[in-house]
Formats: C-alpha cells, sequence, structure tokens
C-alpha cells in the first residue's frame, strides 16, 4: 500500500479507534468491577481503613497524624506533651497533611538536614526527659510519605512516662498498652517489625484517661 | 526473628515465588502471542477499531503501527489532563499546564511515569483511571509486542513479516495482564490499598485538628502500575503513601508483581525459539546482576557511616517507611530501578552515596536486569549480540545467534540501539548542567545536586521514572527537555529493535557446527555479563565520578 496523506490518516483513525476501545475496556470497565467487588467484600478497606466512635470518623489507620497543641495566633503550637509524638513529616509545610504527600529528599550530607536532625535530638530528648544520645532514629528522620503512622517500639517506650505523667496515668498502665500495640512482621518475614500504629495507641490512650 | 534473618526470608521467597511463575506464565505468554486462534472479543475488537487481526506485518508496517498508536495516545492524554476540570470525578483539579501535560503525556505512553505533578493535588479520579491507567496497560504491551517481532525474527526464516501489532497488543491486555491485575487488585483491596471515588474526606483528628483524607480507585491502578512496570503513584508519595502499599505484605507483593513479566519473558523467549536453555541462560544474567545490586544497596543503606546524616541520627531512615526499614526499602528500590517501574516505596535522594549512586548505575544498565516489560528482552537481547559479536571478533569468524548469522546491518541496529539512551542522558544533563535556572533547580548542594539531575535524564531516558525527587523538575524546560529525552529514549530503541527483527527474519539460518558459541552455557552467562558492565561502565563513569563517586570518596 503507497504511503499517501489518505492512508496515513486512515491508519491513524484506526489507531484512534482501538486505543478508545481499550480505554473503555481498561480504564472504564475494569476499574469499576473492581470498585464493584471492593465495596461490597472489603468495605472498610475499600474506604481507607477509617477509625473513630459514634461521633464520626477521626482519621485513618494507616495515615499518620499530628498530634500538636492548638495553633496560637497563626504559629504551630508544637508537639502535646500528653500524647505519643509520631515521627517528623515532611508532607505540608506542618507535616501529616494528606494532601501533599511526600519525603524531604534532603541528601545523605546536606548541612540542612544534618543540622535539622541535630536540633529535633535536643528537642525530642528534652520534651521525653531522656538522653539525647538514646534518641532512636525514627524520632530524628521524616518518612517517605510524610504519613507514616508508625513510630519504633523503642521511640513509644520512650514516650511512656511522659504521656503517663501529663494524663496523671500510671506508666505500667500505659507501658501495657504500648506492648499490647507493637505489631511484628507479616507473616513473621515481611516487612519491619517492632512497629507501633502510633494513631491507633492514641486512640486507646484517650480512652483509659 | 531479628532482622538481618528476616530481610534473607523475604528475598528468599520473593525469589521463590518468582521462579515458580516462571515457567506456567513464560509458556503462557508464548502461547498467548504464537496461536493462530482469536477470541469472539477480540475479533469484535478488531472489528471497531478496524483493523485486520489476520494477516501479519512487515516490520516496516509494525513499526508504523507502534508509531500510529503511540501519537494518538500521546495526543489523546494531552487532550485529557489540559481539558480535565470539564469531566466527571475532577474533584476540583484545574486543567493541566501545556508544557506539564507534554510530558506527563509522553511519560505514561512511553512506560517512563515521571511525574512533575503531585497526585492528590493535580489530577481528578476520571483522568487518572481512563488517561493514565489506560496507558499502564496499553505501554506495557506495546513493549511485549515489540519484543515478539524481535524474537519472531530470531525463529522465522527468509520473511519479511514479524508478526501483528495490533494481535499483539489486544492479546497481551486482555489475557495477560486484565486477568492477573483483577485477581492482585482484590488481594490488596483486602490488604487495605484504597478502592472508591471519594475526593477528600475531612475528618476531626484525635488532637483536635482536623485532617483531609483522600480516596479513589487506587487498587485497580496500583497492581497495573507493578505489573506493567509503569511506577506512576496514585498519590504523590507513590508505594511509600500508606493508601498505595500499607503493609509488609502488600510491599513484597508490589515487588513481585513489578518484576514478574519480565522475569518471565526469558522463557516465553526460549519456548518461541525452541530452546529453552537459551532462555535460562538469559535469565541468570538478570539475576545476577540483580542479586549483586541488592547486595550492594542494602549494604549501603545498613552502614550508615557513608552519609554524614546517617551516621548523626544512627541509621538511613530519612525518606523511609517504619513498617518496611531498611531491607524491604533496598529490595523495592534496585527492583524498581531495574525494571523500568519507577515506583518507590522510599525516598532515593535520600540514600547513602553508594545505594543512591547504585539505584543511578541500575538504570544506566538500560533497564535490563530484568528491565521493563518487553523492553527488558529486547534490551538484553540486544547486548547478546553484541556479546556474541565480541566472542567472534575474539576467533576471527561470523558471529551468530540462535542460527542467525550477524553482519554488518545487524551490528549497525544493535550498536545504534546502545548509544541511543547514553546519548540523550549525557547531552541532556549536560545541557542542564549548562544552564544556570536549570541549576537552580537542585535542592542539594554540591556532588549530590549534579546527582540529582543525572538521575533525572537516566531515568526519563531509560523510561524508568523514578527520581531523585528533590529536583524542581516542574518547569517548562525540565518538562521539555525530559519529554523529549523520554520520546528519544523509549521510540529510537524501538526503531532500531524493528528493524533489526526485519533484518533477522530475512536471513537463512545457519546450521549449528563446532565453531558455533553456545549461548545457553555459562561461559556465555559471564561473557553477557563482562560485556553489560563494561559497556555500561566505560559509557558513564565519567558521570558517575563526577556525582555519586564524589559524594561517596569524600
Amino acid at each position: 500500500m503507497p504511503l499517501t496523506l489518505r492512508t496515513l490518516l486512515l491508519h491513524h483513525l484506526s489507531a484512534l479507534r482501538m486505543l478508545l476501545v481499550l480505554t473503555v475496556i481498561t480504564g472504564i470497565c475494569y476499574p469499576l468491577l473492581i470498585t464493584g467487588i471492593a465495596q461490597a467484600a472489603f468495605p472498610s478497606q475499600a474506604n481507607g481503613s477509617l477509625i473513630g466512635g459514634n461521633g464520626g470518623a477521626t482519621g485513618s489507620r494507616l495515615i499518620g497524624q499530628d498530634f500538636d497543641l492548638p495553633k496560637r495566633e497563626g504559629r504551630p503550637g508544637g508537639p502535646d506533651p500528653k500524647w505519643f509524638q509520631p515521627r517528623p513529616s515532611a508532607a505540608g509545610s506542618a507535616g501529616y497533611d494528606p494532601t501533599s504527600s511526600g519525603a524531604s529528599n534532603l541528601g545523605p550530607d546536606n548541612p540542612v538536614l544534618i543540622r535539622m536532625i541535630e536540633e529535633r535530638r535536643a528537642a525530642v530528648a528534652a520534651f521525653d526527659g531522656v538522653r539525647p544520645s538514646g534518641v532512636p532514629v525514627d524520632a530524628l528522620t521524616a518518612s517517605g510519605s510524610g504519613l507514616d503512622p508508625h513510630i519504633s517500639r523503642a521511640y513509644a517506650n520512650q514516650q511512656v512516662n511522659r504521656v503517663a505523667r501529663v494524663r496523671g496515668l500510671h506508666p505500667a498502665t500505659v507501658r501495657k498498652l504500648v506492648a499490647d500495640h507493637v505489631e511484628g512482621r507479616v507473616g513473621g518475614f515481611l516487612g519491619h517489625g517492632d512497629v507501633v500504629n502510633v494513631v491507633e495507641l492514641n486512640r486507646d490512650v484517650a480512652g483509659v484517661a | 526473628m531479628n532482622d538481618t534473618l528476616a530481610g534473607w526470608l523475604q528475598i528468599l521467597a520473593l525469589v521463590v515465588a518468582l521462579a515458580l511463575s516462571f515457567r506456567p506464565l513464560g509458556d503462557y505468554m508464548a502461547y498467548v502471542l504464537t496461536s493462530p486462534r482469536h477470541w469472539r472479543l477480540e475479533r469484535l475488537l478488531y472489528r471497531l477499531g478496524g483493523v485486520s487481526g489476520d494477516a501479519d506485518q512487515t516490520w516496516t508496517a509494525f513499526l508504523r503501527s507502534v508509531l500510529a498508536f503511540s501519537l494518538v495516545s500521546v495526543l489523546f492524554l494531552y487532550g485529557f489532563l489540559r481539558l480535565q476540570n470539564h469531566f466527571l470525578l475532577a474533584l476540583g483539579t484545574p486543567a493541566m499546564d501545556a508544557d506539564q501535560s507534554f510530558n506527563t503525556a509522553v511519560s505514561f505512553v512511553t512506560n517512563t511515569n515521571w511525574q512533575s505533578y503531585s497526585g492528590e493535588s493535580a489530577l481528578g479520579h476520571l483522568v487518572q483511571m481512563a488517561g493514565l491507567a489506560v496507558q499502564n496497560f496499553v505501554s506495557a504491551a506495546v513493549g511485549i509486542a515489540v519484543v515478539a517481532a524481535l524474537i519472531r525474527g530470531f525463529t522465522r526464516q527468509k520473511t519479511d513479516r514479524v508478526g501483528n501489532f495490533w494481535v499483539d497488543l489486544t492479546r497481551i491486555v486482555l489475557r495477560v495482564l486484565l486477568p492477573l491485575c483483577a485477581v492482585f487488585a482484590i488481594v490488596l483491596v483486602a490488604s487495605g490499598v484504597v478502592q472508591n471515588f471519594h475526593g477528600f474526606h475531612t475528618v476531626g483528628t484525635l488532637s483536635g485538628s482536623t485532617q483531609s483524607i483522600p480516596g479513589g480507585p487506587v487498587a485497580s491502578q496500583e497492581v497495573i502500575k507493578e505489573l506493567g512496570t509503569n511506577g506512576g503513584g496514585f498519590y504523590n508519595a507513590n508505594s511509600a503513601h500508606p493508601f498505595e502499599n500499607p503493609n509488609g505484605f502488600t510491599n513484597w507483593l508490589e515487588i513481585y508483581l513489578l518484576l514478574v513479566i519480565a522475569v518471565s519473558l526469558p522463557r516465553t523467549f526460549g519456548t518461541m525459539v525452541g530452546d529453552r536453555r537459551q532462555g535460562y541462560a538469559i535469565v541468570g544474567v538478570m539475576a545476577l546482576i540483580w542479586a549483586a545490586s541488592v547486595a550492594v544497596v542494602t549494604a549501603n543503606e545498613l552502614h550508615s557511616v557513608s552519609s554524614t546524616a546517617g551516621h548523626t541520627a544512627g541509621g538511613m531512615m530519612e525518606g523511609k517507611e517504619n513498617r518496611f526499614g531498611i531491607w524491604s526499602s533496598a529490595l523495592f528500590a534496585v527492583s524498581t530501578t531495574l525494571t523500568s517501574c519507577g515506583a518507590v516505596n522510599s525516598f532515593h535522594d535520600s540514600y547513602t552515596p553508594g545505594g543512591g549512586g547504585m539505584t543511578i548505575f541500575n538504570m544506566m544498565l538500560g533497564e535490563i536486569a530484568p528491565g521493563g516489560t518487553g523492553s527488558g528482552l529486547y534490551g538484553i537481547l540486544v547486548l547478546a549480540v553484541v556479546a556474541v559479536f565480541v566472542a567472534g571478533l575474539m576467533v576471527g569468524r561470523t558471529p551468530e545467534y540462535l542460527g542467525k548469522k550477524l553482519r554488518g546491518r545487524q551490528m549497525k541496529f544493535a550498536s545504534l540501539y546502545i548509544l541511543t539512551t547514553p546519548a540523550v542522558v549525557l547531552t541532556g544533563a549536560g545541557i542542564a548542567m549548562a544552564l544556570p535556572g536549570e541549576r537552580a533547580a537542585m535542592l542539594n548542594p554540591g556532588p549530590h545536586g549534579f546527582s540529582e539531575v543525572l538521575y533525572a535524564f537516566t531515568s526519563a531516558a531509560n523510561n524508568n521514572g523514578s527520581a531523585f525527587a528533590g529536583l524542581s523538575a516542574n518547569t517548562a524546560w525540565y518538562n521539555t527537555a525530559l519529554g523529549l529525552a523520554m520520546l528519544v529514549g523509549r521510540f529510537l530503541p524501538v526503531v532500531f529493535i524493528l528493524a533489526l527483527a526485519g533484518s533477522l527474519a530475512a536471513e537463512q539460518p545457519v546450521p549449528v557446527n563446532a565453531g558455533t558459541l553456545p549461548t545457553h552455557r555459562l561461559l556465555f552467562v559471564g561473557l553477557l555479563t563482562g560485556v553489560i558492565l563494561i559497556v555500561v561502565g566505560l559509557t558513564y563513569f565519567p558521570a558517575l565520578a563526577l556525582g555519586p563517586l564524589a559524594e561517596g570518596l569524600r
């Protein structure tokens, strides 16, 4: 077939028709089918694993939250001592903003990152009343998503005395709650274990007090 | 169980799962690509599309179909993005700017999925599922169609026909990708990945503040994002986002999905050429490179001394999620950069110089171990042709591979293929570094800033799509330059592959004799691995020296 403008146009028209047909199948039918099955079989997961009581959802068990004091005159209130604190977050200007997920992207030798880590170490140690050298790494670094719902068991344990004191609870009660919330690896070996879901932990701490 | 044992077990489980899939999936794809029978649904599609499903095409006709389909795909997606605010489920997002729409359309059509936008704030649900995710399916199928044509070049003789693009495309989508996606999308949902059509849902948080929880048809897109080695995240944080990748199991499953087709295609190749040992040799080389890379990145990330920040913090957890830790993050990073996937579960920009540098080197290998869906196999087959040629030079006889003599014409196509992406990477990064405005897009100072630019062009030209994401790439210049890099990096090699396929198909096979280099033995595995490392090493050494090596050797 000679390559004339007409055959070229017809050829591209066919290509467009194939694209449209495949769009209907893979872009409309397939996601609708999956959504239908998901909503029927796994409605809780499909809708974001929301947690909360009768007063409506207080968040998702998968999405980390900030546990800060209320803003004062537009300035961030800083960490609230009655809550277990999550990791630092680079999502949005105030952190834990799901409309702006993401990481700091600061490089391995970036002086800005090194200074941030040093400042966080001093601040967290003072806040929790522990030695600076003992602060665990996840308390000093921002996660990839900025929405990490987990903290390490070590970081949770470090915060027990502070939370118990501010809430007027016995430290052993709070320590037991932390222990109950420690998650292992999936199937014993997938992912990283020894982590605590800080959203669920705080929900249950609030339930005790 | 300690970290090290769990880490090893996770890798072992992955290798076992891939090994178990290798035979059934590889043979099934070979059947799909060679079966003379059409499904009734497929015949209907050919009729609706106005294409012929019965006649095989010459390599030029095959190429014209690939290019026509890709061109209308770019234009369609570009228009969709420019007008997305007028459609259903736009969630109040505005139309995308012209340069970013060009970049994004090209990115998804070329199987790259470089993203200069942030999914949750820039796009509505409809354009994600009916625009971007469609390209996730079809761009993966295009890659497999092209490698199928190349394999037919080896198996056929004295013909000018290399297959029918429309048949390959349709069958790969309907018979391979869609069924696998439907099953694993449900598995992902059951494990916590969201699948709905909600917009942002505002909740009052425990501490009395508010938070906007996003929605979207994520699971259906997540699964093809991995399976088709596309890598474009529904949300900005990609597979680090808890709604895309909620736990250690989904993480492992996503790594499996992004590897499984590319790992099984050598079996398809072996089956189609009638000598499965040829496929084992190819997959052996892929596995060797992958294993070495996993070792390098994991070791670097576990030992934080090469990073001042990591040393200060006591570990390399910046940009990594607690539920994944070092082992699962490093395994994902290696697998995603050695395939052309580019999804990330942790942010490579904050990796150690050795770990992050290795992710760049992985992409520089040309996405061949195991590489993208289809593109990985055709990439490594070209290198196999070069390896056979090098061996032929050593003993002074005309090289042959799979019974086909490799003459000047074939070697020219193979050489052009190998030269294309390095030329794009080095020219692009060089120009960016020469322009003060473009240099200013770097987030990090010193050699790491250069690594960000080098990573961007390496990722674009090799159709990977991951990033050292500190680079502010949403500028008219980067959107245009990286868009062109993706186009050239995808389609020029496709031209050379199909030309090679056509020239091989036309040849008469030669019988094996005592002088033929056996290409299924360990000797060839070693030779091919050596050729790959030398070709890539020599091409990119100066660029790597200025970036990751300079960082690591302070």
